[in-house]
């Protein structure tokens, strides 16, 4: 035991050489490695593979097309198999229809007679090929750029209203000493760690008052508060000294000016983290815009993803496409972003 | 960026300074309260009070006006059981079956996630190469949506799915994972952790990061054990961190709905069904819908949530203050 | 400076853009129409609608295309929160009785009554009620389709028409071992689905005197039955125990994928299969198996309604008329490949677009179940509160299945549950 403890809290003093806790470290990383990415890469692979490839067990790594090959007198191209067994064993032959254990094949050179294969007989004739279709159609069946411009402008406005509104209350719960401080802030976060969830329907009753209802302002507005947020920011601002402020009240700036000039930006690691919690809230967003919104396009991404995974039922040939979609603009924050959140939450979060 | 937030903040100097000069500096900060309070008050408090109204009332229309007054009745429901052990015995079962499903799922799922993290966090506190890189690896899941966590693992759990055909080839039984109870259960605390983990490993690692170096050191020179640096040195000062992370990873587990939702429904039968879902279900998918019911049963998980913030509150004050 | 009243600009002109996207309150004459459809009922009914616009201009008739879920449990709140939209394709008929619009002064009552006869009185609020509040654009029967290829392969002759549930499960089961099939049998999960069977094995749902009552004898007897086929693997577990709560789920994947030989399920699947099975296949329609109280399957559908609510009533009304109209429906009905409910489109006969062989003959194969459904079934669909029944089915059944309870306590569970909601609506 103390050796796997020294393991874990020792920090390599002697250079160069790795010693067997190393080793394990890595090993632990790397599996986290696989265990973290491999899902995702495993997605972004499935996601590039057509629908008869997607339903083969055992599924292969790479996206693999079947060859095809068009035969006079039928419509649709029509795929080949190679024969492995049975008495036409070594032909290639173009399969009309499978049923069951039986599949009706025809020689492509020869398209009069019709033969019949046993399924076990017949191996496929593929070769690696990414499945693009999944994803152009699904801007032909949806309309797609309008839900990605529904989530991009939820997320931004809300963003915005929401780091101006927050910073505010926590520049004035952190900064002023006043009657009722104590009272506001326990008042404001003990009422608010109740989830959105359990007040669903007052919440909706509200909503739809202000006539919010089918409008995007209605997923906007109601999110722009955050009890997290106000106490995020609130804790780090605490932390700067009172001294900078009052050397700016010398100065006679007035309290807008020293909020905004001051405090803002000396408060940036923790607004970046907020920003940053605040896009992928309301992003990811999913039961709330699914009851204010009700007309298609009004829809964010989240809400057409799912509304496909109910009408498509098991066809996992353009839900993995829509999937990939969906969560690809928010990696892309992230690989731009990630020194700041690593960062900023650690500077934040942890105190 | 700037070019557009300087101008919008002159604009907005120009009402603040008229107020500051109108109600004096003090009386400004309700000012800058304002927006802020008028948000709550709509969105958090008004709804927290008419949840109550709605919890006091019955039948199935959602218009306050129209809905009987039952006093007490919807809580006299849900807490009528022979045995708080056995849902069977209880008058509304479901309730209690998410109740139950909720504590071993919360207790499981945040011992995991607390160690895990720790583990993790304790890891890429060492003199790792490329932490930055492993650091994000870890994170990347927090940033995807529930309904893309939910897809990406239903995918790979499904009948002809990646994990099945692994066990397959290693000569291992495969299951039809999600619609075995407790595999399913398991899946879903497993999912969790996955997706969230990183966040509390990141806020362990900041902690541990801020522990000086020549601490140790001095250890070092005294000879003492790497368990006795440990025990001594790591557990005592990275313990509010834990504290946080233990509360926090404690507040959302019990709140945990929209990937369960998409994972699994809820299912098989109860299985997955934890206490948000229940009150989804009763007040939103139901039929006919029993807002009454379903807030008090609001109302019941909100104090639980009300004392774990407590907790958390409690401690940061003596982490901040103190 | 000037860079700051750019910029500034720039950001009112984003506000004033944001600010454009809420939907100005019913401009002119917009009509919202939600609509949820299992194969192409929207883009049909688009699609018809093109030709009201273009007869009355200044009308702008959208159709929300929205998942099933959201017309089972968003609309209703909507609906109660005076925020609704103008007209919807429902299936909870009576349910939502209270929010519908009386069309009956806005069109002519006799042609009304005529083509839609009984199918009108489900959307009433009572005996009492002689409104007219939908148009049934599509009659749906409950019943099973059975994938014939596999049979012929596996050498299993196909069960007559008065064939019993048992035999049916046993010849399923043969097939499916004879082919290698991944599952013999499959229900929806739905209240409705199951009612059919538990009728045909006795099942009355409702006491003399018409008050619900759900379990009894016959309904215990099915839902055994049911329970036992799902532990002994006759009936796909993945489609009741795979989902929680009393979410809608269906088979019919499985089915296109040629993985289920025997598919409960009912006449709107029609469209669909033909479609997407092509000559993969063949398929064909078998109705509803026997048990000793008949031979039965549910009928039901989904029909247009205008809502109470609307701003523009005679428009709405008009709308709805307009589809009602016999070429119109006839055009909905042959495009979507459904049974009509409208009687001189039934008895005219419909020529169904390009339908091929299998579709045809499922069609003819479903309209020749009409005679065998069972008055309970009617009953049971013309029940108002029967939405609030088919949850606790589902809920219980599944709970059976899974093993969470035992049928006789799931059974026990559903009548008090049923007790529950009666003395809840009541108040």
């Amino acid at each position: 035991m103390g050796r796997a403890i020294a393991f874990m809290t020792r920090t390599r003093g002697g250079r160069g050489q790795m010693d067997w806790t190393d080793w394990v470290s890595y090993g632990y990383l790397f599996l986290g490695v696989l265990l973290m990415f491999g899902p995702v890469v495993w997605l972004l692979l499935s996601s590039f593979k057509t629908e008869a490839d997607i339903q083969r067990y055992p599924p292969t790594f790479l996206p693999y097309q079947q060859q095809t090959v068009v035969v006079d007198g039928h419509d649709s191209p029509l795929p080949l198999f190679e024969i492995i067994g049975g008495e036409h064993e070594g032909r290639t032959l173009a399969q009309l229809r499978r049923v069951g254990l039986v599949a009706q094949m025809i020689d492509p050179a020869n398209p009069d007679e019709r033969l019949r294969i046993d399924v076990a007989d017949r191996q496929p004739v593929e070769r690696f090929a990414l499945a693009t279709e999944n994803y152009t159609e699904l801007f032909e069946r949806f309309n797609f750029l309008r839900f990605f411009f529904n989530s991009t402008f939820i997320t931004v406005v809300a963003t915005a209203i929401m780091l101006l509104v927050n910073s505010m209350a926590a520049f004035a719960l952190s900064k002023y000493r006043f009657r009722g401080r104590t009272t506001v802030l326990l008042l404001v976060i003990g009422t608010l760690m109740i989830p959105q969830t359990v007040v669903l329907v007052p919440l909706f009753l509200i909503t739809k008052e202000l006539g919010m209802l089918n409008s995007l302002w209605g997923v906007i507005i109601p999110g722009a508060a955050t009890p997290t947020g106000v106490f995020l920011l609130r804790q780090y601002m605490v932390t700067i000294p009172d001294e900078i402020l009052d050397a700016a009240r010398m100065d006679k700036a007035s309290e807008w000016k020293i909020f905004w000039r001051i405090i803002l930006p000396l408060s940036a690691p923790a607004i970046a983290v907020l920003a940053i919690l605040a896009i992928m809230w309301r992003w990811n967003d999913f039961l709330w815009p699914l009851i204010v919104l009700s007309e298609t396009d009004n829809f964010t991404l989240q809400l057409a993803l799912n509304s496909f995974q109910g009408e498509m039922q098991t066809e996992w040939s353009n839900l993995l496409a829509m999937t990939v979609l969906t969560l690809l603009p928010i990696a892309l924050v992230f690989m731009f972003l990630q020194k700041y959140i690593a960062t900023g939450i650690a500077n934040t979060g942890g105190k | 960026m700037l070019q557009i937030i300087s101008p919008m903040m002159r604009i907005i100097e120009i009402p603040m300074q008229y107020a500051q000069r109108k109600f004096g500096i003090q009386r400004l900060a309700w000012i800058f309260l304002l927006p802020n309070l008028i948000l709550f008050g709509l969105f958090a408090f008004l709804p927290v009070i008419l949840n109550f109204v709605y919890a006091l009332t019955g039948g199935d229309n959602v218009l306050l006006n129209a809905r009987p007054f039952v006093g007490g009745a919807n809580f006299d429901t849900l807490t009528a059981c022979a045995s708080y052990f056995d849902p069977n015995s209880c008058e509304r079962d479901f309730f209690w079956r998410a109740i139950h499903n909720t504590i071993l799922f919360v207790t499981l799922q945040v011992g995991f996630m607390v160690g895990f993290s720790l583990l993790t966090a304790l890891i890429l506190n060492r003199d790792i190469r490329a932490r930055g890189f492993f650091r994000s690896v870890f994170f990347f899941p927090v940033l995807l949506s529930p309904v893309v966590v939910a897809l990406i693992w239903k995918w790979i759990l499904q009948r002809n799915g990646v994990l099945n055909a692994g066990l397959d080839a290693m000569g291992l039984e495969t299951h039809v994972w999600l619609l075995d109870r407790t595999w399913a259960f398991a899946w879903s605390v497993f999912l969790t952790v996955w997706a969230h983990m990183g966040f509390y490993t990141l806020i362990l690692l900041a902690g541990l990061q801020a522990i000086p170096r020549d601490v140790y050191e001095a250890a070092l020179m005294d000879r003492a054990s790497p368990w006795r640096a440990f025990t001594k040195i790591t557990m005592p000062l990275l313990a509010p961190t834990m504290l946080v992370v233990l509360v926090l990873a404690l507040i959302r587990s019990v709140q945990t709905f929209d990937e369960i939702f998409a994972f699994t429904g809820g299912g098989p039968g109860s299985a997955t069904t934890f206490i948000i879902q229940y009150i989804y279900q009763t007040g939103f998918a139901g039929a006919p819908r029993l807002f009454g019911l379903a807030s008090a049963a609001s109302i019941m998980l909100a104090f639980v949530l009300v004392v774990l913030t407590g907790i958390q509150l409690w401690i940061n004050r003596r982490n901040v203050d103190g | 400076m000037k860079k700051t009243i750019t910029t500034t600009a720039a950001l009112a002109a984003l506000l004033v853009g944001g600010t454009a996207l809420v939907p100005a309150s019913a401009s002119a004459q917009e009509i919202r129409f939600m609509c949820s459809s299992d194969g192409n009922e929207c883009d049909s009914i688009e699609g018809i609608l093109a030709g009201f616009e273009a007869a009355n201009p200044g009308v702008d008739v959208i159709v929300d295309v929205v998942p099933y879920q959201a017309i089972l449990e968003n609309l209703p709140i909507q609906l109660a929160a005076g925020s609704g939209p103008d007209i919807a394709k429902v299936t909870d008929l009576g349910g939502l009785h209270e929010f519908y619009l009386d069309l009956s002064p806005y069109v002519d009552r006799d042609y009304w009554e005529e083509s839609f006869g009984g199918t009108l009185d489900w959307y009433r609020g009572g005996p009492d009620d002689d409104g007219i509040y939908g148009m049934h654009s599509q009659l749906t029967i409950t019943g099973a389709y059975i994938n014939r290829t596999l049979f012929d392969q596996a050498g299993v002759e196909v069960p007559g028409p008065e064939a019993t549930w048992d035999e049916w499960a046993e010849a399923s089961r043969a097939v499916a071992e004879a082919t290698g099939t991944a599952f013999p049998m499959a229900m929806d999960r739905s209240g409705h689905r199951i009612a059919g069977p538990a009728i045909s094995y006795g099942a009355s749902l409702f006491n003399a005197d018409g008050e619900p009552i759900l379990v009894d004898d016959g309904f215990t007897a099915y839902v055994q039955q049911f329970v036992d086929w799902h532990e002994d693997g006759t009936m796909a577990r993945d489609v009741w125990a795979g989902q929680g709560g009393a979410s809608y789920q269906d088979a019919g994947q499985e089915f296109l994928n040629g993985d289920l030989v025997y598919y409960y399920s009912g006449s709107w699947q029609v469209g669909r299969f033909d479609e997407q099975i092509g000559d993969f296949f063949d398929w064909q329609v078998v109705g509803s198996p026997c048990g000793t109280g008949g031979c039965t399957g549910m009928p039901g559908g989904a029909g247009v309604v205008g809502f109470n609510d609307t701003e523009h009533p005679e428009i709405v009304a008009a709308i709805i008329d307009y589809m009602a109209q016999q070429e119109n429906y006839a055009r909905l009905t042959a495009e979507t490949r459904n049974i009509p409910a409208h009687a001189a489109v039934a008895s005219s006969g419909v020529e169904y677009q390009d339908a091929s062989g299998p579709a045809a003959a499922a069609l003819n194969a479903w309209a020749a179940q009409v005679p065998s459904i069972s008055p309970v079934a009617f009953q049971y669909q013309g029940y108002a509160g029967n939405r609030a029944m088919f949850n606790i089915t589902v809920q219980r059944v599944t709970q059976a299945i899974v093993g969470e309870l035992s049928v006789e306590e799931a059974m026990e569970r559903a009548k008090t549950d049923l007790a529950e909601v009666m003395a809840e609506t009541t108040q």
